[in-house]
This record gives structure tokens, C-alpha cells and sequence, in this order.
């Protein structure tokens, strides 16, 4: 399907990383690849999860992002502590579009940032002091809060704090749960680890706490496992999952509450849609409760039937039945869809990178529409996220880990996609370069793109974003008037 | 010895290493019976580890202790 040969492809790679000198080729040469299908192990083919390269742009976060700003940060009643010094919240404050219910600043507290605001002293005498008194303005403040969790940032190892046993002691105190999470940035290579640590603090402060309660349950219980709701998508998610028959407990974290995770040791199915930040949590689960996990994709009408047959099949007749409804229901809607943007979309060749789960799973939706994915990559994925890939792409694409900025841009230069899905730190390089982009980790500004609902609004953005007319106006009138002369006098 | 937990996967067994987030597929089991399970576990991805034999449990995933025989991964 690809229209480069694994030859073109190689010799690309080769190209673009001649500049470098011995020893960072080397080392960059093992993370780009062309895919090849017949791989098993990814690993064969590509490296991923090493520290990135000393000198050359990464885009990659730390542990900290990934355990406050992913898998915490979105836990709306619970308070969130920055605790250092004041950038690393106020920075990516609100950033990621994780939408939710509630009344800001009074029960929830999804947009807030809290942070100890660590000043000089604080580093040479310890915070912790100035800790246990945040905690107990917090309780005056806001005293709807259903707990805090403390999000080391960088010096708090550094300077060695005992957050735990603040920790420990405050929430005796107030009587609500505080959870003290070792989430420094300099922990791990990217915020792939943070994203572990979380998971390890959720299963050690938060999960067992309802053990032994009974609450009422069905047969049909299922939590939605690693959705943000970025933009929404949660929602569109949890609309199917209902009218399949499943009752959705909890959403982690995406507009979740702590008493939703307290409460999924209870459900008979894990639906575990980014698989790299959650499946940590997943396997505690399945281990210990038994509760089986299942990967799913509601990104575009093939992977949302595919993944909604897979889900139904855990349950009795009634669900496959009310599933087979459903999917027949949204049929004709999808239909439209097609119908629609396919003309207009199709044939064009779109280039990802992106973190956690897109870089694979929003392939689907694109050749739902008829676009083709040249090249993908992941910011910080493990090996057994390429494994998962691999099958994804067509043969012979091109896989980048961890790419460079350097990197990123010669390989957009030279494949000349029509389209670029990326983050925020991309976006204004390539359109500047003329190729629109379209910011697949907020989907800008829009959204919900789970579901089919979801598909409806991704297709609509994949075509404003490539028939924008900006784009054909890149070159100044005075500057396009001589490339005409050059043409008539040719 | 490292921490690690055996799961049954879609395709046959799978093996996860928490600490350094592997996981990979299990090729071979050297025991395989409802009373001694476990032994030499073969990777697919080449590096091989050894379980103590016990009584094939009967619910996974399971998490044990294993010792590394031969490194692959890297
Ligand atoms: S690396 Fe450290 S200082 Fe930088 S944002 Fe992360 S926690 Fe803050």
C-alpha cells in the first residue's frame, strides 16, 4: 500500500541522518526504521524507552507530566499539588483539555493549579512544613475536596523531603485520603515512567479502600480505563458502551472521581483504551480482583465495530444483540460520513507523532477516510506499543521513536505528506513550511474523536484542516507574479 | 531475581517485567502439568528466565520471582 520501497525508505533514513557525527548516528539509527509486517518483535526492528540523545530536540515530558498532568490530573474532586516550585503546574496548567462536570473551584478542580511555590529557603530548610500547612489551607478553602494527592516535582527528591509521612499525618487529620506520589521529573527517560508511578500510587493508596464493601452491582459493570476525555471523548465513548447494554462504573481518570476508582475492583471487565499509561493498573487488577482487561479502539467506524463486537463478546446474548442494534443504528450516519469526505480526503498521505496510543490507533479512522498514514512514531513507547503497531502500518511505512526536531522536519521535507498530526510544538514549524497540521494530542481545540460521534468531527477537522485555503496563499503576490513570468516566458 | 507475572495472552502465555515495563511472549515452559509448573521459561524475544516449579496455579495472571539465565533484551 506504501508507495515507498523498504530500499527508499532505508536510504532515507540514511540520508537524513548523515549529518550527525558517529556516534549519535548510531545510536539514533537503531530508533527510525521502515516497518516490515512480517516482524513479530518489534524490537527487532526498533528501539524505544532508552534516554534520549544529549544535544538533539526531544519533545518528550517528564514523570512528573506524565503522573500529574496524565493520569492524576484529571481526577476532578480530588486536589492536585504541585509541590515545588511553581512552574512545572502553572506551566501546563489546564493544557490538556481534559473536560469534566462540576463547579470549578468549588467541588471540582480539573483547571486549578495548586503548588507549594518552593522558594530558596524551602530548598535549604525542607518543605515540608510549608506542605502540611497547604494541606490544611486547602481543607478551609476548599472544604468539598475528596482528597489530595502531592505530585513531587524535581527537588523534592533532590532535597529529600518526607512527604509520605506529611502525608500520612494530614490525612488522619482532615480524614480524607492524601496520596503522596514520587513523580520527580528527573525519574525515568521520559513521562512514561510517571505514568507507572502513578498507576503504582493509585494501587497502593486508593484501590483497596473499598475492599470487602459491598455495593450494588450487575453483571454488566465495566470501567473505561486510560480515556482523558480530551475534548470530550470519554463521553462519546461511555453513550456506546451504555446503549451496548454495559453499565460504565468509573472513567479513569477523564472526568473520574476517586470514589469511581475505589469502586472498579467491583466491575467484571477493564476497558483499557491507552493501553501505555494504564496498563500498569490493568494487570494489578487482573492479578489481584481478577478482572479481566480488554484493549479496545473507538477511533473510526472499523475499529469502533471491530472493538464493540470484541467487548460484547465478554457477555451474554442480550448485550451481542443490543451491540448488533447499535452498530446497524450508527450505520447509515457513518455512511453519510463516508460518503462525504471520502471524495475530498481520500489518496491524502498524513504523517503522525504523537504519544501514547494514537501514533497506532487513529490509523483506522484515517483509512476510514481514505487517507493513507506514511510515517509514525511515538514520544515515549515501549517495545510492545511497536509491537502492536507494526500490523497497524503498512509495509515498509516509516517508524521514528523518540524523533528529533531535526529529524521530524527532513523526513516531512522529503515525504511531503498533505498533512501532519502532532502536538502544539510542531504545529507552527510545518505550516509554516506550508503542510497543514492538525494537533492530535488536543485535538485543537476540538473534539470528542472517540466514537462515532466522535468519527463525525474528526472527519469534518481532517477536512478543514486540508482544504484550507491559507495554504495556497503561501507564496506573497509579488513573489508569485515573477514565478509566472518565469512560466509564460519558459 | 526480579519480580515478574505470567498472564495468559490471547495467542499462549505472555511474560511482563514491572521494573523495566517487558513484555514479551513465553515460546516454552519447561513444566507444563497440573503439578509441576514452571522451570525454564524461553522468550520470544531470546532472553530466557527460571521460575521454581510449583503447582500449576489455578488462576492468572500469576506474579513470582524469577532468576535471569540469558539476556536478550537490550
Ligand atoms: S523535569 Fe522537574 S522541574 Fe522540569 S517540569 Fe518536570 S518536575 Fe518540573
Amino acid at each position: 500500500m506504501s508507495t515507498m520501497t523498504r530500499e527508499e525508505t532505508e536510504a532515507l533514513i540514511a540520508e537524513v541522518l548523515e549529518v550527525y557525527p558517529d556516534k549519535a548516528k548510531k545510536d539514533r539509527t537503531k530508533h527510525l526504521a521502515a516497518n516490515d509486517v512480517s516482524v513479530e518483535q518489534s524490537k527487532k526492528c526498533i528501539t524505544s524507552n532508552r534516554k534520549s540523545l544529549p544535544g538533539v530536540m526531544t519533545i518528550r515530558g517528564c514523570a512528573y507530566a506524565g503522573s500529574k498532568g496524565v493520569v492524576w490530573g484529571p481526577i476532578k474532586d480530588m486536589i492536585h499539588i504541585s509541590h515545588g516550585p511553581v512552574g512545572c503546574g502553572q506551566y501546563s496548567r489546564a493544557g490538556r483539555r481534559n473536560y469534566y462536570v462540576g463547579t470549578t473551584g468549588v467541588d471540582t478542580f480539573g483547571t486549578m493549579n495548586f503548588t507549594s511555590d518552593f522558594q530558596e529557603k524551602d530548598i535549604v530548610f525542607g518543605g515540608d512544613k510549608k506542605l502540611a500547612k497547604l494541606i490544611e489551607e486547602i481543607e478551609q478553602l476548599f472544604p468539598l475536596h475528596k482528597g489530595i494527592s502531592v505530585q513531587s516535582e524535581c527537588p523534592i527528591g533532590l532535597i529529600g523531603d518526607d512527604i509520605e509521612s506529611v502525608s500520612k499525618k494530614a490525612s488522619a487529620a482532615i480524614e480524607k485520603p492524601v496520596i503522596p506520589v514520587r513523580c520527580e521529573g528527573f525519574r525515568g527517560v521520559s513521562q512514561s515512567l510517571g505514568h507507572h508511578i502513578a498507576n503504582d500510587a493509585i494501587r497502593d493508596w486508593v484501590l483497596d479502600k473499598r475492599d470487602g464493601v459491598t455495593a450494588d452491582s450487575t453483571p454488566y459493570d465495566v470501567a473505561i480505563i486510560g480515556d482523558y476525555n480530551i475534548g470530550g471523548d470519554a463521553w462519546a465513548t461511555r453513550i456506546l458502551l451504555e446503549e451496548m447494554g454495559l453499565r460504565v462504573v468509573a472513567q479513569w481518570s477523564g472526568d473520574g472521581t476517586i470514589a469511581e476508582m475505589m469502586n472498579t475492583p467491583k466491575v467484571k471487565l477493564n476497558l483499557l483504551h491507552c493501553y501505555r499509561s494504564m496498563n500498569y493498573i490493568s494487570r494489578h487488577m487482573e492479578e489481584k480482583y481478577g478482572i479481566p482487561y480488554l484493549e479496545y479502539n473507538f477511533f473510526g467506524p472499523t475499529k469502533i465495530i471491530e472493538s464493540c463486537r470484541k467487548i460484547a463478546a465478554f457477555f451474554d446474548d442480550t448485550v451481542k444483540e443490543k451491540t448488533e442494534a447499535m452498530i446497524a443504528h450508527y450505520q447509515p450516519m457513518m455512511d453519510a460520513i463516508v460518503a462525504k469526505y471520502k471524495p475530498r480526503l481520500q489518496g491524502k498521505k498524513v504523517m503522525l507523532y504523537v504519544g501514547g496510543l494514537r501514533p497506532r490507533h487513529v490509523i483506522g479512522a484515517y483509512e476510514d477516510l481514505g487517507m493513507e498514514v506514511i510515517g509514525t512514531g511515538y514520544e515515549f513507547a515501549h517495545n510492545d506499543d511497536y509491537d502492536r503497531t507494526i500490523k497497524e502500518m503498512g509495509d515498509a511505512t516509516l517508524l521514528y521513536d523518540d524523533v528529533t526536531g531535526f529529524e521530524l522536519e527532513e523526513f516531512v521535507k522529503r515525504l511531503k505528506p498533505d498533512m501532519v498530526g502532532s502536538g502544539i510544538k510542531e504545529k507552527y514549524i510545518f505550516q509554516k513550511m506550508g503542510i497543514p497540521l492538525r494537533q492530535m494530542h488536543s485535538w485543537d481545540y476540538s473534539g470528542p474523536y472517540h466514537g462515532y460521534d466522535g468519527f463525525a468531527i474528526f472527519a469534518r477537522d481532517m477536512d478543514i484542516a486540508l482544504s484550507n485555503p491559507t495554504f495556497k496563499n503561501l507564496v506573497p503576490p509579488w513573489k508569485k507574479v515573477e514565478a509566472e513570468d518565469v512560466k509564460k516566458a519558459a | 531475581m526480579a519480580n515478574i507475572m505470567i498472564r495468559q495472552g490471547e495467542k499462549g502465555l505472555t511474560f511482563y517485567l514491572p521494573k523495566r515495563d517487558l513484555e514479551a511472549s513465553i515460546e516454552s515452559i519447561e513444566f507444563d502439568s497440573p503439578e509441576k509448573w514452571g522451570g525454564e521459561l524461553k522468550l520470544d524475544n531470546g532472553g530466557s528466565y527460571y521460575i521454581d516449579p510449583i503447582a500449576k496455579p489455578p488462576r492468572l495472571p500469576i506474579s513470582l520471582r524469577a532468576k535471569r539465565l540469558g539476556a536478550a533484551e537490550d
